[in-house]
């Protein structure tokens, strides 16, 4: 397939978001059209990129350059709308386009009724375009483009319910948040530019693989810090993290496609992208690794003791994030974006499920509201019961395979690490407390949170959908009820009533809405198995340009068994263990589990609020701030306005009140003018005359 | 017969003498058609520069030009006097003080 045809995965989804927001405007019976344009003009990019996937070269390094239209050329600094394909940018655009088709499609069902119907699909249709530049960008300038029209989409669908406060402000908090970051990556590019002279990618990774530009060690050194900085702001990392949970408030299928498989991963992709850069400088990994472990962790622990079933989910995403930030710092770049690549399947599908019992529930979506669904939504139930043992990393599932390449990494640079840091050979036994100590700690920090992410993510399973079967519905009458629907003819606009009855929980249309998790459940079993192609996954993204060969095969010795070993024992053990405790609390006994809760109260608070970092961000920043706010605002209607406006308004008044005067309604006047002017003019050319 | 400089600032004077008077009497009399008689007065003080020029340099591009002058001269006054009668005819007065609303 002609590879000029990637022009077109993101600027059709740019087209269907024009022509949706055109649909817009027009009556309600004709919007319907708004979701199909979107869902195909997505799928067509998909095409497209399994269409191109054959003919790209795995070779390290091999890629291909497509140019839309020369943008900016200004001396050294050329950005062009230009596209940059190698084997990881394909693998990228096929989780994005793969499943944003999926995850539009349910949304086509799930938005039904909605009145901002097609403002929803112009808004993902914006979205995927910004998230294919991402992906695809030849260039800095391109890239950043496209991260700040990710957050700009990002703000538009969480706060798509813009008549409720909470999610304007949650819309305005992440975007806001996301900024922080966005600086620190601007200035990073600012930095690489004039550290490297070119804008292009391809020519930065060559340079930094050949050992940078010479001479440029302060900028090597802290050059990635700055990138990274933006990555934790997109991915939601500690601290940067707070405003994923909040995201919630936008529709499900924003939720599953956004703040799950696709935005918060650009962060990971450019780190993955731009590894060569990171590579130079000695602290910036390390870094790395260390907030994704605790972010893991942290996260892990939060998602432990929240009722909110998509906050749960929320902070599975942040922790499974600091998963891939983990296999990103400790080389492992392979394993980052496996795990993205699962992640993205599983975690979709348990949003989308998600959202099915929020739907089927009007609203609802508190746990402790709700039990023994399973009879209801016997679809919903298995299929969020697939994704759940993806997430847990149960074997087989596709988040063991890409799990376990990260842990395993991180025990390797742990055990493998030489007293000058470089790393020796399989041959050394395992020492736990050698000089790759951090490595190892993080290693068993990770471990530990694998367990607790087994653990929550089956304590919402069962408490969701087994037990006694009762449930209490919520009151959002944005969701569709399509039996209840008034037409008025005139704008064709659909009247809701207000039910106050006890609405029964149903199943979800298949065809609309469970088709598409069929696929992603698919997705979520087999995207691990890409040892049946080849380790397919691994040579693309070992074949990407500017790929180290730092990246070893082989493992380390633990405990007599090399480190692989090791973790295809502990795996599993893990997932049976925590599910085994969360039946025990959840399941079998769940009076037992409210009483441990009680029992350790203050810790389940301390969990419940977030480790109140929330609070923390609002005493320390955002009071400061709005009370300088009302500093400025004294300043400015007093000094600003008052004196100094005010001041030179009242100068012409002066002027003109005593030119008044001159100006008597006595006709003669003129020629006196006149006849003044011409003396003067007279004189002073007789005086110029001598 | 060409004319001495002695004369030539003889016709002079005359000329701005009455220019001179016309102007001084354009600014301060009130009665419209005195005003137009001044601006008249003008006209004729430039008319005597021109033919005292003329004379001067012994060509008749000066006189030439005074005719001009008069022709002007009698089109202005039938506009001039047209606008008087106008403007009389909303005050009913020719005193140019009743036009002073024209003022800040």
């Amino acid at each position: 397939m002609n590879i000029e045809l990637v022009k077109w995965i993101p600027w059709l989804p740019a087209l269907g978001a024009v022509v949706c927001a055109g649909v817009a405007f027009a009556p309600r019976r004709v919007r319907w059209i708004a979701a199909p344009v979107c869902v195909l003009s997505i799928l067509i990019g998909f095409l497209i990129t399994c269409g191109i996937a054959g003919g790209i070269g795995y070779e390290d390094g091999t890629h291909q350059t497509v140019t839309v239209f020369q943008w900016i050329h200004a001396g050294t600094f050329h950005a062009d709308m230009a596209y940059f394909i190698d084997p990881l940018t394909v693998l990228m655009l096929m989780v994005v386009t793969g499943v944003g088709t999926l995850v539009a499609w349910y949304a086509c069902g799930y938005m039904k009724g909605d009145p901002g119907y097609a403002r929803f699909f112009a808004a993902v249709g914006l979205f995927i375009f910004a998230m294919a530049t991402l992906v695809m960008a030849d260039n800095l300038v391109l890239m950043y483009l496209g991260w700040e029209g990710v957050g700009l989409c990002s703000y538009l669908l969480i706060g798509f319910y813009y008549d409720k406060p909470s999610a304007v402000a949650a819309a305005k908090k992440a975007f806001i948040v996301n900024r922080v970051g966005d600086l620190g990556f601007a200035i990073g590019i600012f930095w690489t530019f004039t550290t490297y002279d070119t804008m292009r990618i391809p020519e930065i990774i060559a340079a930094a693989q050949a050992g940078g530009v010479p001479g440029a060690d302060t900028a090597n050194i802290w050059i990635p810090f700055l990138f990274m900085l933006g990555a934790f702001g997109k991915s939601a990392q500690l601290p940067l993290h707070v405003w994923l949970p909040d995201a919630m408030e936008g529709p499900t299928p924003v939720s599953a496609l956004i703040h799950a498989a696709t935005m918060v991963t650009a962060g990971v992709y450019m780190i993955a992208r731009l590894s060569a850069v990171f590579a130079l400088s000695p602290a910036a990994l390390p870094t790395i690794a260390v907030v994704g472990a605790l972010t893991a962790i942290m996260a892990a622990t939060i998602a432990v003791a929240q009722y909110d079933i998509k906050r749960v989910f929320a902070y599975s995403t942040i922790s499974q994030l600091g998963y891939m930030f983990l296999g990103l710092g400790v080389l492992s770049t392979y394993g980052a974006v496996f795990h993205l690549f699962t992640h993205a399947f599983f975690k979709a599908l348990l949003f989308l499920t998600a959202g099915s019992v929020m739907h089927a529930l009007v609203g609802q979506l508190d746990m402790r509201n709700m039990s023994g669904l399973r009879h209801k939504m016997p679809w919903t139930c298995w299929l969020m019961f697939v994704g759940c043992l993806a997430l847990a990393g149960v074997p087989f599932f596709s988040g063991f395979f890409s799990k376990d390449v990260i842990i395993v990494a991180a025990l390797d640079m742990g055990l493998m690490t030489g007293p000058q840091g470089q790393l020796e050979a399989a041959t050394v036994t395992g020492r736990l407390f050698g000089p790759g100590t951090l490595y190892t700690t993080l290693a068993v920090v990770s471990i530990i949170t694998a367990f607790i992410t087994v653990f929550y993510t089956f304590r919402l399973w069962f408490r969701v959908f087994w037990g006694p079967e009762e449930y209490f519905t919520g009151d959002e009458h944005d969701v569709a009820l399509d039996h209840l629907e008034l037409h008025d003819t005139d704008d064709g606009d659909v009247k809701h009533i207000t039910i106050s009855h006890h609405h029964e929980p149903h199943e979800m249309p298949f065809w609309l809405m469970n088709a598409p998790l069929c696929v992603l459940a698919v997705g979520a079993v087999a995207a691990g198995w890409s040892f049946i192609g080849g380790d397919w996954v691994e040579q693309m993204v070992h074949g990407r340009a500017g790929a180290s060969h730092g990246e070893h095969a082989e493992h380390a010795m633990i405990m007599g068994m090399s480190t692989h070993t090791f973790m295809m024992i502990v795996g599993p053990v893990l997932a049976v263990a925590g599910i085994w405790i969360a039946a025990v609390y959840h399941l079998w006994d769940r009076p037992s589990g409210t009483r441990r809760a009680m029992q350790y109260r203050h810790v389940a608070f301390l969990l419940h609020d977030k480790y109140y970092i929330d609070e923390l961000y609002d005493r320390a920043i955002v009071r400061p701030l709005r009370a300088l706010a009302h500093v400025f605002d004294a300043l400015d209607r007093m000094l600003v306005n008052g004196l100094i406006v005010q001041l030179i308004g009242t100068v012409p008044g002066m002027i003109g009140r005593a030119v008044r005067p001159t100006q008597r309604g006595v006709l003669q006047d003129y020629g006196l003018a006149m006849l003044t002017g011409i003396a003067v003019i007279a004189v002073l050319l007789i005086m110029a005359k001598w | 017969m060409e004319l001495s400089t002695d004369m030539l600032s003889h016709f002079l004077l005359t000329g701005a003498a009455l220019f001179v008077l016309g102007l001084i009497g354009f600014i301060t009399r009130r009665n419209l058609i005195i005003m137009f008689l001044c601006t008249e007065m003008m006209f004729q003080g430039v008319v005597v520069s021109l033919v005292g020029f003329s004379q001067f340099h012994l060509n008749t591009t000066g006189q030439s030009f005074a005719i001009f002058v008069l022709t002007i001269a009698a089109a202005e006054a039938a506009l001039a006097l047209a606008l008087v009668v106008l403007l009389y005819r909303h005050k009913h007065t020719l005193d140019a003080q009743a036009w002073s609303e024209l003022r800040e």
